[in-house]
């Protein structure tokens, strides 16, 4: 199998703290890898380190054969990182917003209805402000704009949270489509049962390194 | 799975038509920044008193008026970015720094030059302002090459800012200064463009050179800045 993600004795820091104390994580093409630990155990870094946001101060990384050490800027367009905030404008609309990330990598409208369809975020929805969605919708819209940007990579933290019963079966489903379609998933949950069922292995993190 | 390549132009017009919609959804400009504008044209009309005084200052009051808005626009502008992580969101996008830079700089070019529009209109109503057909244009393309150099330099400061803790109060303290420049030269071309003072209309063009040659030095160095600014 090819491997995507290659991390070996991955250190990095949030400012002077070790956020990463030597990680060791391989993930193969067309894997969900779900990512486990206490909460600061360093699963949101590992994130971040494979979406090219987090420098690494020692061991090596690569992400789709990318160098994180020298080149972690080149990564980032081919990687989808939906972390703790959803990344939208709270003045646009549904619609304005994923157009938004679609007209970024030249996606069409198309591509941008059925995304909208797929998350349920179409209809009355679509034409309503971010600001006033509930957190699920939210999250259901941003999910919507990582579909359009057609990432490789998908890195979800908490892809499940604020997201109700039927939310959370529309994302495994959405995310076993992604995957049977070439995407590979790495995703940190609390919802372990859930999760492990969808993942295809788990990784437990703790102090900053895999175990 | 691919990505289609999209050029850097494509990239920056979605990112300036992203932020023109915010502001036409959220009417900030309009109705919060602008009447505060207008309010400090009033206020320094209150205070001056003397309409001979205010058609003598009335440039200089023009721009004063546009920097103060213009540093409400600029804490707005990357207030957005930050609300919902959406900054993060154009990073982990890997999206052309610059082409952030420079859609972020013409959103707020667009907003600033309706603004000075704005203010210009009312030194006109309130301080009785007169301009020759000349002096008009004059004052156009002041605007114009203020507005380029105000909105590089502008986008430079507020995603400097954006990332740091007092960012309210930090802007006008880094902004302020590097725009002294920009006030005097378009402090100086607006006086010939108004004749104010026995001014004459020629004597403007020197300053909207330095403007323009302002607005190429911030352009260039906005482009190169902008993605370790913003960068972790």
């Amino acid at each position: 199998m090819q491997s995507v993600i290659e991390l070996h004795g991955v250190v990095a820091l949030l400012g002077r703290f070790p956020a990463l104390a030597g990680v060791d994580l391989t993930v193969n093409r067309g894997e969900i890898v779900l990512l486990q630990g206490p909460n600061g155990a360093g699963k949101t870094s590992v994130l971040r380190v494979c979406a090219g946001l987090l420098p690494i101060e020692r061991g090596t990384g690569h992400v789709l054969g990318i160098d994180l050490s020298t080149q972690r800027e080149a990564i980032r367009s081919r990687v989808g990182l939906l972390g703790h905030t959803n990344g939208l404008y709270l003045d646009l609309t549904v619609s304005q917003n994923i157009s938004f990330w679609a007209s970024t990598v030249g996606a069409n409208q198309a591509e941008v209805e059925a995304a909208m369809s797929l998350m349920r975020v179409d209809g009355r929805l679509a034409t309503v402000k971010a600001s006033q969605l509930s957190a699920g919708q939210r999250r259901r819209t941003a999910l919507a704009s990582l579909i359009v940007r057609r990432a490789e990579v998908w890195l979800l933290d908490e892809p499940h949270a604020g997201l109700d019963s039927a939310g959370r079966d529309e994302l495994d489903s959405l995310l076993r489509t992604a995957v049977a379609s070439g995407a590979t998933v790495v995703l940190s949950s609390h919802e372990s049962e859930r999760a492990s069922a969808l993942a295809s292995r788990s990784v437990v993190i703790d102090g900053g390194r895999a175990q | 799975m691919s990505t289609h390549s999209v050029s850097r132009i494509t990239v920056s017009l979605a990112v300036a038509r992203k932020d023109l919609a915010i502001e036409w959804n959220s009417k900030i400009l309009v109705n919060q920044v602008a009447p505060f504008s207008a309010i400090v044209m009033v206020l320094f009309a209150f205070a001056l008193d003397n309409e001979g005084i205010l058609q003598r200052v009335a440039p200089g009051l023009v721009w004063l008026a546009t920097l103060f808005s213009m540093l409400v626009v600029i804490q707005r502008t990357f207030a957005v970015e930050s609300a919902d992580g959406a900054l993060d969101a154009l990073r982990v996008a890997g999206i052309d720094p610059s082409a952030i830079f420079f859609g972020k700089a013409i959103a707020l070019m667009v907003q600033l030059f309706a603004l000075e529009l704005l203010l210009v209109a009312t030194a006109v109503v309130l301080y009785g302002v007169e301009m020759s057909a000349l002096g008009f244009l004059e004052v156009l393309v002041t605007l114009a090459t203020a507005t380029i150099g105000l909105g590089f330099v502008g986008t430079i400061y507020g995603g400097l800012a954006s990332a740091v803790r007092g960012r309210e109060t930090l802007l006008p303290l880094l902004l302020l200064p590097v725009v002294a420049p920009v006030l005097i030269g378009a402090t100086r071309a607006t006086e010939a463009a108004f004749e104010s003072g026995g001014a004459k209309v020629s004597e403007g063009w020197p300053w909207i050179s330095l403007l323009l040659m302002f607005a190429v030095i911030f352009g260039v160095v906005g482009s190169v800045a902008f993605g370790p600014l913003i960068d972790e």
